[in-house]
């Protein structure tokens, strides 16, 4: 890796890095790829977007060798290439960074990198020296410092995601696939890896940018093609376009980016939360003595870098986990240290961040997983037994109400796509009985149709008279729904803000006060209790 | 209809060829087998035993044998397949307790590896309580015997539910733990307690009229017929009821489970006492049938509800054909040892095979590749997932 590399010319002229032509895929009941062309240049950072379910990820399977379709050919470099599964794809230069890493969190930087790539002395050993020095020098070469002996698991998101952009290039990939790579980033994150790309871009490498952050999508991309059920619908320079035309191609309909609200009519506090406490799995405390209400008809938003104690706060709050000290009351009645059960029976409503794990049985069907939290309840249980009756009937509404795109009810959760599987967890939780609901990340990883789908299905559910309490890593989302907002940072609430006035530019101050310029390696948590801002 | 086809053979390639492939690998130690019986390799002698196996378990021969030369003869004794078909029933019924006791801990993410030491307890119990009740008329005798091995084996499946539950020490552990401890106590406990005096070895006073009842032929006993209602109770505790529910949640993801406001606490201790209780019946039928509790009881009924378990995915059904399957081995197994002179230990062989293959499900997979695509992980795949996780 140390021939001199400098930035083609990226004109129409130029042999294509990449180019895949005429690709169709169709699976059972979908055609998830129809004739789609697209191709990438040396030095080129190609966006493509779409919605949930658009064909990007069968796309990239294609491509990566995980999928072989059904017809179409894909060129390298001007010749046709039959790619036959990841380990071909690698040795042929194309890596992918998945949208959950692919890391062993308890192995080091350097470890995680060679690991399927070892670089050895001789036949038996590993070369670690080389190694390291290989990584070190990779990783000024692209603008960041890493300590290759570091834990993957101290660090942050943001870092994570950096040590699987070395390990594509360390396997020497020269066509890079990111598939989401900002959605589980910070604002200040994102601009961060914007500038890695943008270095390896001029370094000749390709880059297919997956995402559906429209102005995102803007900053970082040199093309933009947008594809819609399984077609291309457009490909578009940033400079002739913007969100609401890139909106329009991916929904096919005009989107409204910002939901209409009327003005909340807030009445008395539904969720009372006093001197909170709550450790953390390694009994830290990450929660330090946190305060505030939630009142009926009101959307209490809260802002914060990931990792300041959000995640705990929701579980200590939805039963999840018990907290250290503190209280909660819901609807005037003390409920510190109940389970989710006792929870969900006085009202309360959790859409979880992480639907994987929380709020779904992937392997289960969707009707089945539209009744998880109800499923002892009536209708849905008659004497003894389940009513199955009962259960196809909510799905089949709940699928047409919330539109949650499957082939039908039966189809294991697996099967669908982000959004659609966000839909579905939505649709159980927004539909009972509530008082005080909780949504932790209620849109991460899903596109602008889906969102807006969503937004209005809150804002709806607050004129309906619920507490709602929304806890988001996207600032935007915090600002645009929320009647109050409160940020949190390192366990702690900074400020309270009323939410139509606040400014952005404050709030996301508040979020990193006291950062000090980006050190080579965070730790996943800072240390709880310094340099906190007094809200 | 394509589709109820092609969702069977998803779930049922791995078994079927786990199966085939162990009966072909047993044929080829059959023919090594010939080398020294027959001083010559007996190309033929894998189909005459196997033929045997299924006249021994059902009655039915299609090959007539004549020193080395074989003839394609259909023929059925009606006396004979009665009597084989029930000897295949009662050897059936309790591998398929035994596998339910493995089976149901699967659906819950739970891997009983307790069954022996369950069926040891269940028996135990059973002896215990037959004897007491022996004079007593036989229906109340029967039930209260059968109860007591059921409870036995309940709470021999509560103790490592409970330390999984409150303490996170992993059930395989424990339960393989336990299976040394009820079978070293049970015969201590025998020899010096309970012994009686007569018989010239070691065992527990006769439990009379606890014995178990033949309902049909020569041993076609209560205990078929518990076993069949069993498996339908258990397939609508699964899969028709709010609990059944619980449990599948709770072994397809733990976390969703918590979140969805089950307890997942009180559902490992439940089921490890539900899937103790099968097995603790099976060990009782056993004992029933034999009237006593000998100090050396060596059964593998409780390890073969694993391969039961596995090679019936987990479901009721697929269970009950799974140890129909080992049950007419087992039933079958003399015939073929007094007529092709194969031991009767090539059973235990073959069984072991299938445990072998369905074990190497992910390379059974990946030769059908072009087949069937991908399935998502079934009950299977909870074996290895738990496995090593100490969580609640």
């Amino acid at each position: 890796m140390t021939e001199p590399l400098t930035a083609p010319p990226t004109t129409p002229e130029t042999v294509p890095a990449l180019e895949m032509r005429g690709i169709s895929k169709r699976y059972p009941g979908v055609v998830a790829n129809d004739g789609i062309d697209i191709d990438v240049r040396p030095g080129e950072i190609h966006a493509l977007l779409g919605e949930n379910g658009a064909g990007k990820t069968t796309l990239m399977n294609i491509l990566y060798g995980l999928a072989t379709p059904d017809s179409g050919e894909i060129l390298l470099d001007g010749e046709v290439v039959g790619i036959d599964g990841p380990a071909d794809a690698i040795k042929r230069g194309i890596s992918m960074v998945h949208q959950h890493f692919m890391l062993v969190p308890v192995m080091s930087v350097a470890d995680n990198i060679l690991l399927g790539a070892e670089t050895m002395a001789n036949a038996v050993f590993l070369d670690e020296t080389e190694a390291h020095r290989r990584i070190v020098e990779l990783g000024k070469r692209f603008g960041f410092e890493i300590d290759p002996e570091v834990k993957v698991g101290t660090l942050s998101v943001g870092w994570q995601q950096r040590v699987e952009i070395l390990k594509a290039l360390y396997r020497q990939a020269r066509i890079l696939v990111l598939d989401e790579p900002t959605a589980v980033l910070t604002p200040q994150e994102t601009k961060e890896i914007f500038v890695v790309l943008r270095r390896l871009a001029t370094e000749g490498h390709s880059i297919i940018f997956i995402s559906h952050k429209l102005n995102e999508v803007l900053e970082i991309a040199d093309r933009i093609t947008v594809i819609r059920r399984g077609k291309v619908v457009g490909t578009r320079l940033p400079a002739e376009t913007d969100e609401d035309d890139l909106a329009a191609l991916m929904v096919g309909r005009n989107v409204q980016l910002v939901v209409d609200r009327g003005e909340s009519h807030p009445a008395g506090p539904t969720l009372i939360v006093s001197d909170l406490k709550v450790d953390d799995d390694r009994g830290q405390q990450t929660v330090n003595g946190v305060s505030f209400e939630v009142r009926a008809g009101e959307i209490l938003g809260v802002a914060g870098v990931a990792g300041n104690g959000q995640e705990e706060l929701v579980e200590a709050l939805t039963g999840l986990r018990r907290p250290k000290s503190g209280s909660v009351s819901l609807g005037g009645r003390d409920v510190t240290g109940s389970g989710p059960r006792e929870l969900q029976r006085r009202g309360m409503s959790f859409v979880p961040g992480d639907r994987q794990r929380f709020g779904l049985v992937m392997s289960f069907p969707i009707s089945d997983n539209l009744v998880l939290t109800q499923y002892d309840e009536a209708p849905y249980v008659k004497g003894l037994f389940r009513n199955d009756a009962a259960i196809a009937t909510w799905a089949k509404r709940a699928i047409a109400e919330y539109d949650i795109r499957t082939p039908s009810a039966v189809v294991p959760a697996s099967t669908l796509s982000g959004g659609n599987q966000q839909k579905a967890v939505v649709a159980r939780e927004f539909s009972r009985k509530l008082s005080v609901l909780v949504l932790d990340q209620p849109t991460r990883g899903l596109d602008v149709g889906s969102i807006e789908f969503i937004h209005r299905q809150v804002v709806a559910k607050r004129d309906e008279g619920a507490a709602i309490l929304l806890v988001s890593a996207e600032l935007d989302e915090v600002l645009e729904l929320s009647d109050r907002v409160v940020v949190m940072y390192r366990g702690e609430i900074v400020a309270l803000v009323d939410g139509p006035t606040a400014e952005r530019e404050n709030v996301g101050l508040l979020m990193a006060a006291g950062r000090r310029a980006i050190p080579a390696i965070e730790t996943a948590v800072p240390p709880a209790g310094q340099d906190a801002v007094p809200g | 209809m394509r589709a109820a086809v092609a969702r069977f053979w998803a779930l049922a390639a791995v078994p079927i060829i786990s199966i085939v492939l162990a009966l072909l690998l047993g044929s080829v130690l059959i023919i090594a087998s010939s080398l020294v019986t027959d001083k010559s390799l007996n190309l033929l002698l894998p189909i005459v035993a196997y033929e045997n196996l299924l006249q021994g378990a059902t009655g039915l021969s299609f090959l007539d044998v004549v020193g080395r030369t074989v003839t394609i003869n259909f023929s059925i004794d009606p006396d004979q397949a009665a009597r084989a078909l029930t000897s295949t029933m009662a050897a059936t019924s309790p591998l398929v307790l035994s596998g339910l006791a493995v089976g149901i801990g699967f659906k819950a993410g739970l891997f009983n590896i307790g069954g022996t030491g369950q069926v040891l307890v269940g028996g135990f119990m059973a002896a215990l309580a037959g004897a007491a009740v022996a004079q007593q008329p036989a229906p109340v005798a029967v039930a209260i015997a059968i109860l007591a091995g059921a409870l036995g084996g309940a709470l021999y499946g509560f103790i490592p539910g409970a330390l999984k539950a409150f303490t996170g020490a992993h059930e395989v552990v424990s339960t393989i733990m336990l299976n040394s401890l009820a079978a070293f106590a049970i015969v201590g406990l025998v020899n010096d307690i309970f012994k009686i005096t007569g018989p010239s070895f070691a065992r527990t006073a006769d439990v009379g009229n606890a014995a178990m009842p033949i309902l049909f032929g020569r041993n076609g006993n209560l205990g078929i017929l518990i076993t069949l209602v069993l498996v339908v109770l258990t397939w609508v505790l699964i899969y028709r009821t709010p609990l059944g529910f619980e449990i599948r949640t709770v072994g397809a993801n733990p976390s969703a489970a918590r979140y969805a406001g089950m307890s997942p606490r009180r559902l490992i201790i439940l089921v490890m006492s539900l899937c103790g209780m099968f097995a603790g019946l099976a060990g009782a039928f056993e004992i029933l049938s034999l009237g006593y509790y000998p100090a050396i009881f060596g059964t593998g009924i409780g390890f073969a509800g694993i391969t039961v378990a596995l090679l019936g995915r987990a479901h009721p059904v697929g269970i009950l054909l799974a140890a129909l399957l080992l049950g007419a081995m087992r039933a079958g197994a003399p015939a073929m040892q007094i007529t092709a002179k194969i031991p009767i230990e090539i059973i235990d062989v073959i069984q072991g095979l299938i445990l072998l293959f369905l074990a190497a499900e992910s390379v059974i997979r990946h030769l059908l590749r072009s087949r069937t695509e991908r399935v998502t992980p079934g009950e299977i795949g909870t074996v290895s997932r738990t496995y090593g996780e100490t969580t609640v």
